[in-house]
């Protein structure tokens, strides 16, 4: 399970399960599973690009990323939020879907791009994502206080102001490039999976947000290892097992908060 | 141009194109009426979720044998109930439910969709047309049920859409008048997860978030009645399917010749296009009353 090509397996999910539980953390805060979905499953469109053209397929997905998060920033200041973020998703499917018409690449291609191929990493391919995923953390260092001040406060009193607004945009920007740094590794399925469930759950369990992020990257990684090994084992696809235990773990936190919330009301009231 | 030179020969003679525009336009309605509800309170996300969602239970179907609609609603009603079941209440949270459900039920449609290549290996495509849709190959046999659902979701807007439509602007005032929140939002669910499925396993999981997103937003932008913002919606959506349809019927002669573009390329970039152009005079004609108000006063 650890020897040749499965070390890089290891590593490469790794990297993306830190990332991806890192940003996750501020999907959660901000309630932004939309644009957490949407971004991955979208970018697919400019892979099929890529292919059309021969460019590198990494090239594709970090143009539509980017492309499709700053129009859906666009898009969601110009009317209702969630309809500004479905209409560049479709649009982005729809242009890949043309694409796709266009070429002669096989339909397993685009399977191995929603669902993940996280078994087939080749050691050529880590450098690049250790490289984008360092540039993600970077980012995110950088914006990680704005980001929490505005994700937090936005219930009480929407923020309107310009700085929000370029906040917002760093957001789109990072979900984008963590997308770029792992959707060709392990799918967009996945990377979405990876960016709701361990954030929302770590979220129900702290209300600090340094051991709120320490808890979501710790459950991201979790999450990934177990997959990565029951797949192994079972030969089932990695996708499933990181969908399923994302959705028990979220389930467990709802119960201990439930539990915790049960102990304490005795005592408030 | 004259209508005869937009037209391709051949085009209303075509049994396959017939039975699109047929179903294209029932779709493109129920979808219409019921997102008008979504695009109101704000649940784009839980609508594309069970679109495609949808793809776990049409592989699942395809997995067992049976036909993929009974699939492909089965499944959305099962997420409906889940996205209920974790519901929260604040909207922002509600993208949260939708999200673990689309989270679990793709990982599970990444399953089905292993195990079915696994005991037949010619099924490679199936995802690629799962989410795609594929309106041309709409059997006749399909039809009568597809209407028959449609009705369904239709009949439960009817019986509750002016409760539904209390609940979604105005939730407290709703709850004072002794609307029962919860299971008008069940029954809200209830309805958007049969049209969505039913578009989504005919006209594919792309076109069915754009005709449940696009058209009543841009409804929404021209009108706030929601009589006249239902009709507009819903001849924005038949619009854009049938324009949809006779362009990727056209485009067989189009570079790189020799293949159709797809229609759901053609439709989601029309429904893009009337989103933005209905963003343009409304700011004016909405601005003038206003400003003729506060003159007056």
């Amino acid at each position: 399970m650890f020897s040749g090509f499965m070390l890089n397996t290891w590593v490469a999910a790794t990297l993306v399960a830190v990332v991806a539980g890192a940003v996750g953390l501020f999907v959660a805060l901000r309630g932004s599973s939309f644009v957490a979905h949407a971004v991955p499953h979208g970018a697919f469109g400019g892979a099929a690009g890529a292919a059309l053209l021969g460019w590198n397929p990494v090239l594709g997905l970090g143009i539509f990323a980017a492309g499709g998060a700053l129009s859906m920033g666009w898009l969601s200041r110009r009317g209702r939020h969630d309809v500004g973020t479905a209409l560049a998703l479709v649009t982005m499917l729809g242009t890949g879907a043309l694409f796709l018409s266009w070429s002669n690449e096989y339909a397993s291609q685009v399977y191995a791009l929603l669902f993940g191929e996280v078994l087939g990493v080749a050691r050529g391919e880590l450098l690049p994502i250790a490289g984008v995923g360092a540039a993600s953390l970077g980012v995110l260092a950088l914006v990680a206080r704005p980001l929490l001040a505005t994700s937090v406060l936005a219930d009480a009193a929407p923020t309107r102001g310009r700085g929000a607004r370029r906040v917002e945009t760093a957001f789109l920007l990072l979900v984008a490039l963590a997308t770029t740094m792992s959707v060709p590794v392990v799918g967009a399925l996945l990377m979405f999976s990876l960016m709701v469930a361990p954030g929302a759950t770590a979220r129900l369990v702290s209300d600090r947000p340094g051991r709120a992020a320490a808890v979501s990257v710790a459950l991201a990684l979790g999450i990934v290892w177990s997959a990565v090994a029951l797949s192994y084992v079972l030969n089932w696809p990695v996708g499933f097992f990181v969908g399923t235990l994302g959705a028990l773990a979220y389930g467990g936190g709802r119960l201990l908060a439930l539990r915790r919330a049960g102990a304490g009301a005795p005592e408030g009231g | 141009m004259s209508l005869g030179g937009l037209i391709a020969p051949g085009f209303f003679s075509n049994g396959p194109v017939r039975a699109a525009l047929l179903t294209g336009g029932v779709v493109a309605v129920v979808t219409a009426v019921v997102g008008i509800f979504t695009v109101l309170r704000r649940q784009s996300f839980a609508g594309h979720t069970l679109g495609e969602v949808g793809t776990t239970g049409g592989s699942a179907a395809f997995l067992a044998g049976v036909n993929p609609l009974w699939g492909f609603v089965a499944i959305a009603l099962v997420a409906a109930g889940a996205i209920e079941l974790v519901g929260v209440r604040r909207p922002r949270q509600r993208d949260l439910a939708a999200g673990l459900v689309l989270g679990a039920g793709l990982g599970l449609a990444a399953l089905f969709l292993y195990l079915g290549s696994v005991t037949s290996p010619a099924s490679g495509g199936a995802s690629t047309s799962i989410l795609f849709g594929s309106i041309f190959i709409i059997g006749p046999s399909m039809v009568s049920s597809i209407v028959a659902l449609s009705a369904g979701a239709l009949a439960l807007i009817a019986l509750c859409g002016r409760r539904m439509l209390l609940v979604s602007l105005h939730p407290d005032l709703a709850a004072s008048r002794g609307v029962r929140l919860r299971l008008v939002g069940a029954i809200y669910l209830l309805a958007l997860a049969i049209a969505v499925s039913l578009a989504a396993e005919t006209i594919g999981a792309v076109l069915a978030t754009a005709l449940l997103v696009g058209p009543p937003a841009t409804a929404l932008r021209l009108t706030r009645r929601p009589g006249r913002a239902l009709v507009a919606a819903s001849l924005v959506g038949v619009a854009a399917v049938w324009l949809g349809i006779l362009l990727s019927y056209d485009s067989y002669t189009w570079p790189p010749a020799g293949r159709t573009w797809p229609v759901s390329f053609f439709v989601v970039a029309l429904v893009l296009v009337f989103y933005l152009a209905a963003q343009l005079p409304v700011r004016r004609l909405r601005a003038r009353p206003r400003a003729r108000a506060r003159g007056e006063v």
